[in-house]
């Protein structure tokens, strides 16, 4: 269901909207975005406190559904998508990550990376490879038994980024990595980020409002205001679509 | 989600807090236990019921007369009759033992003698006397005998009641209807010794005189049936009532009578079957046989005795088909099934709502975990769990309570049971009642109950379970 797509196309948003209903009145989160991504772009989503770069977020996640447009990711549209439709397209091409880690505290950090390959219904023994492939990735290997109150906020955030390479999604998708962390962590959580970005020609879509921090690492700056696109920059000299 | 996957999840949530769901299984166990423990009483209550009634030879016991009435064949007309009223007489008693089901068939016997102990010349009994066939060995009367039954079925040999016993001991008698078993020392006194026994033997004799008076001491005058009555006129056949005497040897001591059956009046003393049949004994009541030739033997009743309780009815029918009268309490036997069949609802009822409490229990603690995995249910939704894997781990949490609830419920239900059993047992046996198992767990009652446990538990699991389907995964997420 590609629209307009070229096959260097990772998500394409059409006039989406999302409303939300306060009492009576209907607050427009998101309201007719339209939006491309290329692959193995990193795009930078800002903008101030409620202006619905969190909700575009979440839409592109499969996480919400949009009142109206449409959504194509990898040439799928998902607002056509059934909730099952749904829920296998975040296990297979998305992985996200978030400001708070959202690691179940209850497990280990092994059993947290495992978690996603467990609804991937992936085989035990290629499991075991692939957690160990990701932990030692962000540099955790040797913290696999660890729970995640005995970590750090960056050794937590860098299990999360282990948790959502698990299934080798295609779209990565961070909603304010690195707003729970100091600046020298969160520019390590960064650089990994990128790395993944270049190393794994994963799209990233990254919502931050540290201004500095997306001019650093993205390739193209988005704004938001009031749930609508206010301009958008192109951070490094390169064109939309191919950028490696 | 695999299979081993959502055993490992829900069993993680499960153990995560041990405690909660620790109480609402065993709350659960409680509301099993409670189930088995009445069923199980209900049911040990029925199959006592129907043990000591199918003992008792109540509902295994047809009863079969002739249609001939017993003063001649012109009054028989009066009953309901389909064809000629057949005689109850040898080949009808061989005609009903060889139908399906029937396990034996004998008279009911009835006479009436005189006995004393063989060494005590001067203490007579004029008592009934009455027979056992070798089937009667199982009845419960001789749970307790003192003794043992009939060597063989013709053997001059006699069973008696302790009451008897007493009395042939000339010991003070005791109030009627209590069984009173003999002390060891008295039934020494009585078992392997000899009685005599003085009756009336029927024996083909000379013609008799018009009036048919043949009476003799003891005998009651046979209602005075007048020659103009009689289309016969006059009865070319009779017989005489000769006295006899018989040495019996005391076998057994027994404090109920055995194959009580319909039996009518009290019967203290009985003679195997085949020997009672052979002396050819005047019986009590038994009108018709004074007048009838005495060359021909018939039956006053029969007792057929049938395999299966479930068959009497067709017996029964068969029986009457031939052109008897036929006599049993299989009605009142479907009364008792359907009493106990209620009993059992009620008991069930009562023990169901105990689980229906402990379900609530399983509600209040799924949706507790909803409240607090909140946020865990929001990752899983965010790493790709559907609606159906969220479902299908709350299911399965609240189906591993209702397995585990079910198996302590049913082991705690079997341990209230058997407590009740002992504890009443005690209590009876200070009583001097006999012990009884009042209560049993029949293998389908647990595994009923284990499966009752689980659905209960899946039921109750169903609200939370979608509860946390429906989680939407943004607000779960959202920061707190």
């Amino acid at each position: 269901m590609a629209t307009n797509g070229t096959e260097f196309e990772s998500v394409r948003t059409v006039s989406v909207v999302r409303h939300y209903k306060l009492g009576r009145t209907l607050i427009p989160a998101v309201d007719g975005v339209s939006l491309a991504a290329g692959r193995g772009e990193f795009i930078a989503l800002l903008g101030a406190s409620g202006s619905g770069k969190s909700t575009l977020l979440n839409l592109i996640a499969g996480l919400d559904r949009p009142d109206s447009g449409a959504i194509v990711v990898e040439g799928a549209d998902l607002a056509t998508m059934t909730s099952e439709q749904l829920a296998q397209y975040r296990r297979h091409t998305v992985g996200m990550v978030f400001q708070s880690f959202n690691l179940v505290p209850a497990m280990t950090l092994y059993e947290n990376v495992e978690l996603p390959m467990r609804f991937a219904e992936v085989k035990r023994r290629e499991r075991r490879a692939r957690v160990i492939e990701a932990l030692e990735r962000v540099g955790l290997s040797d913290r696999m038994k660890h729970r995640p109150s005995e970590m750090s906020g960056g050794e937590q955030q860098r299990a999360a980024l282990a948790r959502a390479l698990a299934n080798r999604p295609k779209l990565l998708l961070a909603d304010e990595p690195t707003g729970n962390l100091d600046s020298k962590t969160g520019t390590e959580i960064m650089d990994l980020i990128r790395e993944l970005n270049r190393t794994l020609e994963m799209t990233v879509i990254m919502v931050t409002h540290e201004r500095s921090l997306a001019e650093r690492y993205a390739n193209r700056l988005v704004f938001l205001a009031d749930g609508k696109l206010l301009s958008e920059s192109i951070n490094e000299l390169e064109k939309i679509g191919v950028t490696r | 989600m695999r299979a081993y996957d959502l055993v490992e999840l829900a069993g993680r949530n499960l153990r995560e807090a041990g405690l909660r769901n620790s109480l609402t299984t065993l709350g659960i166990g409680v509301g099993v236990a409670s189930l088995v423990a009445m069923l199980s009483l209900g049911i040990g209550l029925q199959k006592l019921a129907t043990r000591q009634l199918g003992r008792s030879g109540l509902f295994d016991t047809v009863v079969v007369t002739s249609r001939q009435d017993g003063r001649g064949p012109r009054f028989a007309q009066a009953a309901p009759v389909t064809g000629q009223p057949k005689p109850l007489d040898d080949a009808a008693r061989h005609s009903f033992e060889q139908m399906a089901n029937v396990a034996e068939v004998y008279p009911n016997f009835s006479a009436v003698g005189d006995i004393r102990l063989e060494t005590n010349k001067t203490g007579n009994h004029f008592t009934v006397v009455g027979t056992l066939p070798q089937s009667a060995r199982n009845s419960e009367s001789f749970d307790d005998v003192q003794g043992t039954f009939f060597s063989s079925n013709d053997a001059q040999e006699a069973i008696i009641l302790s009451d008897f016993g007493r009395e042939l001991l000339e010991l003070p008698r005791e109030p009627r209807g209590v069984d009173v078993k003999l002390t060891p020392d008295q039934a020494n006194q009585l078992l392997g010794k000899y009685i005599v026994l003085r009756y009336h033997k029927r024996e083909a004799g000379e013609s008799a005189p018009l009036s048919g008076k043949t009476t003799k001491k003891g005998e009651r005058d046979p209602d005075d049936v007048d020659s103009a009555d009689d289309p016969q006129g006059q009865d070319q056949q009779s017989f005489n009532l000769v006295p006899q005497q018989l040495k019996l040897k005391i076998v057994g001591i027994v404090s109920s009578e055995p194959n009580r059956g319909l039996r009518q009046g009290r019967t203290p003393v009985f003679l195997p079957l085949a020997l009672a049949e052979s002396l050819d004994m005047v019986q009590a009541g038994e009108l018709w046989s004074t007048l009838r030739p005495a060359d021909t033997k018939t039956y006053i009743a029969l007792i057929v005795r049938v395999g299966k309780s479930k068959a009497v009815e067709q017996v029964e029918e068969d029986i009457k088909k031939q052109g008897f009268n036929t006599f049993s309490i299989l009605d009142a036997s479907k009364g008792i099934t359907r009493f106990f069949k209620v009993l059992d609802m009620f008991l069930a009822i009562f023990g169901s709502m105990a689980l229906a409490v402990a379900s609530l229990g399983i509600i209040n603690t799924l949706v507790m975990a909803i409240m607090e995995r909140r946020r865990e249910i929001g990752i899983m939704k965010a790493l790709g769990a559907s609606d159906g894997d969220v479902k299908r781990i709350f299911f399965f949490e609240a189906g591993t309570m209702g397995l585990l609830g079910g198996a302590v419920g049913t082991g705690l239900g079997w341990m209230i049971g058997k407590l009740i059993n002992l504890g009443t047992n005690i209590w009876l046996q200070r009583q001097d009642v006999q012990p009884e198992k009042f209560w049993y767990v029949p293998p389908w009652l647990v595994l009923a109950a284990l499966g009752f446990s689980i659905l209960v538990s899946l039921f109750a699991g169903l609200y939370p379970a979608s509860r946390a389907a429906r989680l939407n995964p943004v607000e779960a997420l959202r920061h707190d």
